[in-house]
């Protein structure tokens, strides 16, 4: 059985067709991520799926259960980060939890052990009894991750898990994904719009603009679909250089811009080696320098979506600070 | 299945409560009023009789059902409010995807109301037997404490059913005096409604409050249009309408 699987899945506001007939599928035990620009639809596809927004079109299981027709079986395997906070700012943070556990059943016992365990995780014991209200917004996000998991889900749902947060809780709380994945075995599904949240986390990564997926597979072959590393070299006279690099075996393609020589190969790093051999052996030109590049998920995002992520980043970053002050608010 | 609804109207029970009283602003506003009116009126009106009112009863006992009531009315919007707040802060979808019946929810959160009504009711029954009112018998208290939580069952219901249809927490208060205001002063909780002119007195007939006001004055000071078995009724059925529309419409709200 597949942790979710997704066919033809639509949801349109009015004319907008903001999610556009998708499928893919999760396997179990999988860190499945959602990337895309602002308004690619990846909340409305996450909304979808936890039973809060109903689709216009298709279907999908989640944990084997219908999201239409089963509806608290989806709801009973699942736990869920919200992009905007959604904690009472009134209770502490212990009893946020508590909240959350008897609100899905827990036992007594079950909950006390639980809320240690979570809070463990997410490193905030010393504050369980302080009001969400006082916490930094790293810290709100954090309790959240902690709630998400108190019913033990089978899948974790996390919708812009580090939105918003410096650069160090972002690594604290990619730390805390990637151990509960492989401690608990949960299954975890994220969007982001940080390439580098993708790539360190995500096992397979499906590439999501406006409503559609246009690229799905593991973040090193989709790289790999861009032709490998880049390697630059500027070399005097620059055509001669051409002409033999042009024949080399292991380059898979060649490009020649302002004077710069662009090779496309893999393993660049134990190419270069290979080129100051060939540099010594005097052809009639001399290299000036060599620069190795590593395709990144941006690059692979520009190939799909033929615009950066950075485009985006500029309203991202008015929306972060909107969701900041929301958390700070009370 | 049963006992996993009982947990969850429990725990929803319990966040209000928690909130509640740590919410000190809350509990000042909501005793103040009601004592406010209670002294003033029954003060300032103290040298008048009413006619047709049961041996001339002192104004005073004649209020004190009636600032009850309108209590229960003005208190239970709270449970609407918070509905909006929670809607506002994003803790709206963590109940909505929560694998629990959304009637469970409601009458958690309307549970959680009448406790607070409650609270308010019986302070302000005890401290009027301060400025002289004086009840029938102890079980009058009994009598009251039931209309006291029909009446605030019924106007929770309200609340939540006008919170599930609205978006805007600004608007909730302007929506809400619209409902409250005509229930307040038609109910006669101030003045006898048998004073009013016929056509006026068609709207008391409506006002659910008045069946409130009257059932309360009936049991605590035995003076009523109506006979308090028939307040009742009327109120059940108020307030198992409101109960059953306030879910429904809850349930069916997006977040
Ligand atoms: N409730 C709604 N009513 C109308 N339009 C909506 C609604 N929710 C989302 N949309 C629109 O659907 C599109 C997809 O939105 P969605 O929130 O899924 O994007 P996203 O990928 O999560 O973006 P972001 O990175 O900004 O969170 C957007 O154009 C958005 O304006
Ligand atoms: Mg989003």
């Amino acid at each position: 059985m597949l942790a979710i699987e997704v066919k033809n899945l639509t949801k349109k506001f009015n004319r907008l067709k903001a999610v556009n007939n998708i499928s893919f599928k999760v396997e179990k035990g999988e860190i499945f991520g959602l990337l895309g620009p602002n308004g690619a639809g990846k909340t409305t596809t996450i909304k979808m799926l936890i039973t809060l927004v109903k689709p216009n079109g298709g279907e999908a299981k989640v944990w084997g259960f219908d999201i239409l027709k089963q509806k608290n079986e989806v709801r009973n395997s699942i736990g869920i980060v919200f992009q905007e906070p959604a904690l009472d700012n009134r209770l502490t943070g212990k009893e946020n939890l508590d909240f959350h556990a008897r609100l899905y059943g827990l036992d007594k016992e079950t909950r006390k052990k639980r809320i240690k365990e979570v809070l463990e995780l997410v490193e905030l014991r010393d504050k369980a009894n302080v009001l969400v209200g006082n916490y930094s917004g790293g810290m709100q996000r954090r309790l959240e991750i902690a709630r998400g998991l108190m019913h033990y889900p089978k899948i974790l749902f996390l919708d812009e898990p580090s939105l918003g947060l410096d650069t160090q809780t972002r690594r604290r709380i990619w730390e805390y994904i990637l151990r509960l994945n492989k401690k608990e075995k949960t299954t975890i599904v994220l969007t982001t719009h940080y390439m580098e949240e993708a790539d360190y986390l995500c096992q397979r990564v499906a590439i999501i603009d406006f409503g559609k997926i246009v690229a799905l597979d593991t973040p090193a072959n989709l790289k790999s679909v861009l032709g490998g590393d880049v390697i630059s070299i500027e070399a005097v006279p620059s055509e001669k250089a051409f002409q033999v690099f042009q024949k080399i075996s292991w380059v898979k393609k060649i490009n020649q811009h302002n004077g710069t020589i662009d090779l496309n190969c893999e393993q660049g790093e134990k190419k270069i080696p290979l080129l100051m051999k060939i540099d010594q052996e005097n052809l009639g030109f001399e290299i000036k320098s060599i620069n190795l590049r590593k395709p990144t998920l941006e690059d692979v995002f520009l190939h799909f979506t033929g615009k950066t992520i950075r485009e985006t980043e500029v309203s991202q970053s008015e929306k972060n600070k909107r969701a900041m002050r929301r958390r700070f608010r009370r | 299945m049963r006992a996993k609804n009982l947990q969850v109207i429990y725990v929803m029970w319990l966040r209000e409560m928690k909130i509640f009283l740590r919410a000190k602003s809350r509990w000042i506003s909501n005793l103040a009023l009601p004592f406010f009116f209670l002294f003033t009126m029954a003060f300032g009106f103290r040298r008048f009789r009413i006619a047709g009112v049961f041996h001339g009863m002192s104004y005073g006992n004649f209020l004190v059902p009636g600032i009850i009531g309108m209590t229960m009315l003005f208190s239970s919007m709270f449970t609407g409010i918070s509905i909006l707040w929670d809607r506002d802060f994003g803790f709206l979808k963590e109940i909505m995807v929560a694998p629990v019946k959304r009637s469970a929810v409601i009458l958690g959160r309307v549970s959680g109301g009448v406790t607070n009504n409650l609270i308010q009711g019986i302070s302000i029954l005890l401290s009027s037997f301060l400025i002289g009112f004086r009840i029938n018998s102890l079980l009058s208290i009994f009598w009251a404490l039931l209309f006291m939580v029909v009446i605030s069952v019924g106007f929770n219901g309200l609340s939540v059913a006008i919170a599930s249809k609205m978006r805007d927490p600004q608007a909730f208060p302007l929506i809400m005096h619209f409902f409250t205001y005509p229930a307040f002063l038609f109910s006669g909780a101030l003045f006898p409604i048998a004073d009013l002119p016929f056509w006026l007195r068609s709207f008391s007939y409506l006002d659910p409050l008045t069946y409130g006001v009257d059932g309360l004055r009936g049991v605590l000071v035995g003076f009523s249009q109506f006979p308090p078995i028939l307040d009742l009724s009327v109120l059940l059925i108020f307030s198992l309408a409101m109960v059953i529309l306030g879910s429904w419409l809850f349930s069916r709200t997006e977040v």
